[in-house]
């Protein structure tokens, strides 16, 4: 990610970037958005479907008309359990993204500014949590919480583990930002180091912390279906994470009960794969090497070397190439 | 766990400090290695002060969890009793007693008794997982860094290359999804529907294990699966940040001279620009091992793989707490020593490395 963040176009930055892979992954993330506002409204007052009604007499039953999805091994509708389920799987994901976003923006902004003791302090303890594994912590809290507070606790704990990462990498943004002259400047007029913080670098670093939020979000969407996989969280309520758990739990892998379980991790990947659309997307606005050359620019080299193959000339063909060099200074 | 781009993260890591004078390159090396030995005793000793506080600081009473859960079993005598109070510390004992009392333990890798696989001591059914999961990331970890570090290098190379449009979006698809769920559909489609391979365990139940060929080809076998998964899952971010530092080193000067040497393409390719550009790389290999440990255990348990991550699922889902704080301490542990090896491996063979600061 650039470096180059100037604070005036740090707004117009944070409109739709005109790259193509960073506009699916935000309308894949608008449609998630979406179904869990209004998904289960449809599905059980419009469609008057129920995600929890068990029905032996229809269990384990393949996708059809009357179940988009199939059913589960007590006969509770696949289709609306995801729907349904896409509201708890989201809000935690926001609740554990906000929280682990907020700590890593203090974190990193305060020790890059701050430098000094502040820092040496903030980075070694970022580095030092940043080594102990995430996950294990994660279930060895959950499982002492054992579902007190339901999601809620799930989506704190994921926030209290999560944010040595981003944590690092706002430090390391925030150095390159100290000692540009909009900082020194704001310093001149007798700013306060909490206002330069809040009213000049956060501003600043807003795409970057932008995009490290949904990060987070998938992240801790990843994490909390783990734990519920495992059966600890909120495997009570409908989220994809309890699906997967209620799927493996009655075998659905052994007897093939495809449509179980692909769906809601399904969903969950889709989110991951939008995450890393706008991610890759991002690199490739901040560093136009690594976008593939366009149309245009192929054919001109692909001329060039056609022209130097015909030339004979070694050196010629070489000097041919690299045309994404050309496209990077533009 | 999203997987962080390396290229974007580590390059900015690197931090020379300018104006010191460099010191003689040997005692730089020492210097290095003390420090980062320093860094991790500070980890692993808030790895171990974790372990001690978690149960003390939860709501609730782990302790009478645990004796109600115990007596289901077995009655328990008035020792065990005491001894579980131990674990999560005596009534009124000042906490520090405690401590003393913990660390003393830890240090005799005396970790009580299991309940899930009562009446084993803990320690002695951890050490029959361990060898399961450290063998398992250590081949996977290795086998796809290497082989998504010289996709990278193939891939960045020539950006909009056949390879190059095929690979990129793929592997960056792999790495966006969840390790676990990749192993439910693995196990759907290669065990269930084509039943190619073994779903669960880690070798053939009516075998003894030993060092003998059919065993060995059983645990091979069993092997593949969980293996594969974890590659696909990791081997992706690899690609990626390769491709993105090859394409930066690429148009360096120097690799341009090599160039124009006229030496072969594929020498450029790896001695010149790779091995300036796997730098990086090399540096986030130490950070991502806890992230790797970490989904294994989830694959693990999907596979019934004989490792510590099948023995946590055990622990959690018979509230075996004993167990569950060992496997904790032991896992942050393996994870902390695997980063200091890492880490020393890097140190060895960037010497800026040496002189920054950690």
């Amino acid at each position: 990610m650039s470096a180059s963040v100037h604070r005036k176009h740090s707004l117009r930055r944070l409109k739709l970037p005109p790259n193509p892979k960073v506009r699916i992954g935000i309308a894949i993330f608008v449609f998630f958005a979406l179904l869990a506002l209004l998904g289960p409204f449809v599905v059980q007052n419009v469609m008057g479907l129920s995600p929890s009604d068990v029905d032996t007499a229809q269990a384990m039953e393949l996708p059809s008309a009357e179940h988009l999805l199939g059913t589960t091994a007590t006969g509770e509708d696949v289709f609306a359990q995801l729907v349904v389920g896409s509201r708890i799987s989201l809000l935690v994901g926001l609740v554990a993204g906000v929280i682990t976003t907020t700590l890593s923006v203090l974190v990193g902004v305060a020790g890059g500014y701050l430098g000094g003791r502040a820092d040496s302090f903030l980075t070694a303890a970022t580095n030092v949590c940043l080594v102990i594994p995430g996950m294990p912590l994660l279930i060895i809290v959950a499982s002492y919480v054992q579902g007190r507070g339901g999601w809620l606790t799930v989506a704190l704990v994921i926030g209290l583990t999560a944010w040595p990462w981003g944590a690092r990498q706002k430090r390391a943004q925030t150095l390159s930002l100290r000692h540009r002259d909009f900082v020194s400047a704001a310093e001149m007029t007798g700013e306060s180091r909490w206002g330069v913080i809040t009213r000049e670098l956060i501003p600043s670093l807003a795409p970057i912390i932008s995009v490290s939020f949904l990060g987070a979000v998938v992240g801790s969407m990843f994490a909390d279906a783990g734990l519920s996989f495992m059966g600890l969280g909120n495997i009570n309520i409908t989220s994809w994470g309890s699906m997967l758990y209620w799927a493996q739990n009655a075998g659905a892998l052994t007897r093939g009960a495809w449509w179980w379980f692909v769906p809601p991790g399904a969903c969950i990947a889709l989110i991951g794969v939008a995450a890393g659309l706008i991610n890759f997307g991002i690199d490739e606005i901040s560093n136009p090497r690594l976008r593939k050359p366009s149309k245009e620019v192929r054919a001109r080299a692909r001329a060039a070397r056609l022209h130097a193959a015909a030339g004979g000339s070694a050196a010629k063909a070489t000097a041919g190439k690299p045309a994404p060099v050309q496209e990077a200074a533009s | 766990m999203t997987v962080p781009a390396l290229g974007s993260v580590d390059a900015t890591a690197v931090e020379l400090r300018p104006g010191r004078r460099l010191r003689s390159a040997r005692l730089g090396t020492a210097r290095y290695f003390l420090r980062r030995l320093g860094f991790y005793a500070v980890a692993a000793a808030l790895a171990v002060t974790l372990n001690f506080l978690i149960p003390r600081l939860m709501p609730g009473d782990p302790a009478s969890a645990l004796i109600a859960q115990m007596q289901q079993k077995q009655t328990l005598s008035g020792d065990q009793v005491h001894a579980i109070y131990r674990l999560f510390g005596t009534p009124g004992e000042p906490l520090w007693d405690q401590y003393v009392t913990y660390l003393n333990q830890v240090l005799h890798f005396n970790f009580g008794i299991s309940v899930a696989y009562y009446p084993t001591p803990v320690w002695e059914v951890i050490r029959t997982g361990l060898p399961w999961t450290v063998g398992l990331v250590g081949l996977t970890s290795v086998l796809s860094f290497v082989l998504g570090t010289a996709a990278g290098v193939v891939s960045g190379s020539r950006v909009g290359s056949r390879f190059d449009s095929f690979m990129t979006p793929a592997s960056m698809f792999m790495g966006s999804l969840p390790f676990f769920w990749v192993a439910l559909i693995l196990v759907l489609v290669f065990g269930v529907q084509l039943s190619w391979l073994p779903t669960s365990g880690g070798y053939d139940g009516d075998m003894l294990p030993g060092f003998n060929g059919p065993f060995l080809a059983s645990v091979l076998q069993h092997g593949i699966l969980p293996a594969l998964t974890m590659v696909m899952a990791s081997v992706g971010g690899w690609l990626v940040g390769m491709r993105n530092m090859m394409v930066t080193t690429v148009s360096e000067d120097y690799v341009l001279l090599a160039r124009a040497k006229g030496l072969s393409k594929a020498r450029v390719m790896f001695q010149y620009a790779a091995r300036n550009a796997v730098l990086p790389s090399v540096a986030g290999f130490a950070l991502t091992i806890g992230t790797v440990v970490s989904g294994q255990l989830l694959v693990e348990i999907v596979f019934a793989y004989p490792g510590v991550g099948y023995l946590l699922y055990q622990a959690v889902s018979s509230v075996d707490y004993p167990l569950m704080q060992a496997l904790f301490l032991i896992v942050s542990l393996s994870v902390l020593a695997a980063n200091f090896i890492a880490d020393s491996v890097y140190g060895l063979i960037d010497p800026r490395a040496r002189e920054t600061r950690s």
